[in-house]
């Protein structure tokens, strides 16, 4: 039906980009929940780091970046909830020294450039071996299993830090788990939109869902949707315009998040006269709460 | 005549926040049933002493127990109902009342799922604080009061022995707060205990059997009944609608 659909890599690569469409935003509520909407960045730049680690060591980059990701996420939750360094600061030292860390490791490598870098960092989806896929299945597993099993859970830790821990919550236990499954998201979605784009298809389609929504089932639900619906269609956009399919990705889910936002302006604004309308009756005096 | 087991106990409880200490010595018994009132300035160290007795400020000195277990091994959670000071900050994403109440069932699931036991209990608790219409509403869209009302609401779906509420009245309007002193008086007639933060008494007063005034992390003086403190009076820009205009209670609309 589809040409697409008849070469090997593009299977692959749409694969790829339906797996990624589901975990990235499941992840990226609770980022954006808590505020910390730029921490998939931070993660992508430690990644590069893994990734040249991966080169220099003639390994897999898929999975020295999991790794090193990983460090770096569970060393910035460390360092967050022990409060010796503001989020903003915590972040930005990520930024610099996993940039850093992969430029020079990348140079250390035998042959390595900063060239071997750019599918990286950029993406490059129809290059997806049998071997990322099957990393990129795994992984999208577990983080689909952490944030929509352990949702409740998460949304309270993400909710009330402090209310959490007094209900007996392994708190620190669910903001490690948190850590490391957006460290896998991260290193999952890289080969798709690349690691400097990987934060967007995390934010944006929780960001655009949140428009139309008013409670956080129904937000993670409709990113989910959104996040498939732009991974796809960028990725075969990009085949038939031949454009990055991580620019086209992220475009597309920018545009919805426009397409959105207008649409649901007018469904707030009812939703406020109404409101009002209620507020404004005047109800009589109930006698204290015995009735409830 | 035996006095009832005291639900929290502080004897000489000092506490430190970053190297500064803010508790110094702290007495402070609730015994079951008793509604307790923490009064002081700002900086007298009532805030630290509930966060103290819920375990989120680390204890330098002397000794706290709950229920007659030493906080630092006490992990019966589901006991206790905590009410934190309202945070000004919203979260990122939007959150319907429904699924904030509902947090507060974590202490009794931990990581299991929530069932239809847990959905009734978040009913009951949203009846008690007169919000049973709003559980669909986003919290963002409520009021400072009503908001108020569902961190309570949150801490009640539990069904706890023991309430600590951290100043439930602050920034909360008149009508709310008459709803606030409702719920309290229920919970009270049920046997729950409640160890409050207040910054003055206002409609709680006949509630409260014990007010302690702290100053400078020390128990200044303990008024019991306190009738005869000084009551000041709340300012509140919503105060000034008539009672007919105050959202009242509204139970069973669900």
């Amino acid at each position: 039906m589809f040409e697409v659909l008849d070469y090997a890599f593009m299977q692959r690569a749409l694969l790829a980009a339906l797996l990624i469409g589901f975990a990235a935003p499941a992840v990226g509520i609770y980022l954006v929940q808590r505020q910390q909407a730029l921490m998939g960045d931070g993660i992508g730049h430690v990644a590069l780091t893994g990734v040249a680690l991966g080169f220099l060591l003639s390994a897999n980059p898929v999975w020295t970046a999991v790794l090193v990701s990983t460090v770096g996420a569970v060393a910035m939750e460390l360092l967050r909830s022990s409060g010796r360094a503001r989020g903003d600061v915590a972040l930005a030292m990520l930024f610099y020294g996993g940039m850093a860390g992969g430029v020079m490791l990348i140079n250390l490598a035998p042959g390595g450039s900063t060239a071997n870098l750019t599918s990286y960092l950029w993406g490059s989806v129809t290059t997806v071996s049998e071997g990322d896929i099957a990393a990129i299945c795994w992984l999208s597993v577990f983080v689909l299993v952490v944030t929509l099993g352990l949702r409740r859970q998460l949304f309270a830790v993400c909710q009330d830090e402090e209310f959490a821990r007094v209900t007996g919550l392994p708190v620190r236990t669910l903001n490690l788990l948190l850590a490391v499954t957006a460290a896998a998201t991260v290193t999952v979605a890289m080969r798709v939109v690349g690691l400097l784009l990987v934060s967007a298809l995390m934010v944006i389609p929780v960001v655009a869902a949140q428009q139309a929504t008013r409670g956080f089932v129904m937000t993670l639900a409709l990113a989910m949707v959104f996040g498939v619906l732009v991974s796809v269609s960028g990725t075969v956009t990009s085949y038939y315009a031949d454009v990055p399919p991580g620019a086209t990705i992220v475009l597309i889910a920018l545009g919805l998040f426009l397409v959105v936002s207008v649409l649901a302006l007018p469904l707030a604004r009812s939703r406020a006269r109404r409101q009002a309308a209620r507020e404004a009756v005047p109800v009589p005096e109930a006698a204290g709460v015995a009735g409830a | 005549m035996e006095q009832p087991e005291p639900v929290i106990a502080l004897r000489g409880v000092s506490a430190e926040l970053g190297g500064r200490p803010v508790l110094r010595g702290v007495d402070l018994t609730v015994r079951r049933g008793e509604v307790v009132a923490l009064l002081g300035a700002n900086g007298s160290g009532k805030s630290t002493a509930v966060r103290a007795a819920v375990g989120q400020v680390p204890v330098s000195g002397g000794e706290l127990a709950l229920f007659g277990t030493p906080v630092r091994r006490f992990r019966d959670w589901r006991r206790i109902g905590y009410v934190p000071q309202r945070s000004t900050a919203a979260g990122g994403v939007p959150a319907t009342v429904r699924e904030v109440v509902m947090s507060g069932r974590l202490a009794l699931r931990r990581l299991r799922p929530l069932g239809r036991a847990d959905r009734a209990a978040v009913d009951r608790a949203l009846g008690l604080v007169g919000l049973a219409d709003r559980a669909g509403d986003p919290v963002g869209s409520l009021s400072g009061g009503q908001h108020q009302r569902v961190l309570i609401a949150r801490a009640l779906a539990i069904g706890p022995e023991l309430l600590l509420m951290d100043e439930p009245l602050a920034g909360v309007d008149l009508a709310s707060q008459r709803v606030l002193s409702g719920t309290l008086a229920a919970l009270t007639a049920e046997g729950v205990s409640v160890l409050l933060v207040l910054h003055e008494l206002g409609p709680l007063q006949p509630l409260i059997d014990r007010a302690v005034v702290l100053a400078h992390g020390r128990v200044e003086r303990t008024v019991d009944h306190p009738a005869q403190l000084p009551e000041s009076h709340a300012c509140h820009p919503a105060d000034e609608l008539p009672p007919s205009a105050a959202p009242s209670l509204q139970t069973g609309i669900l």
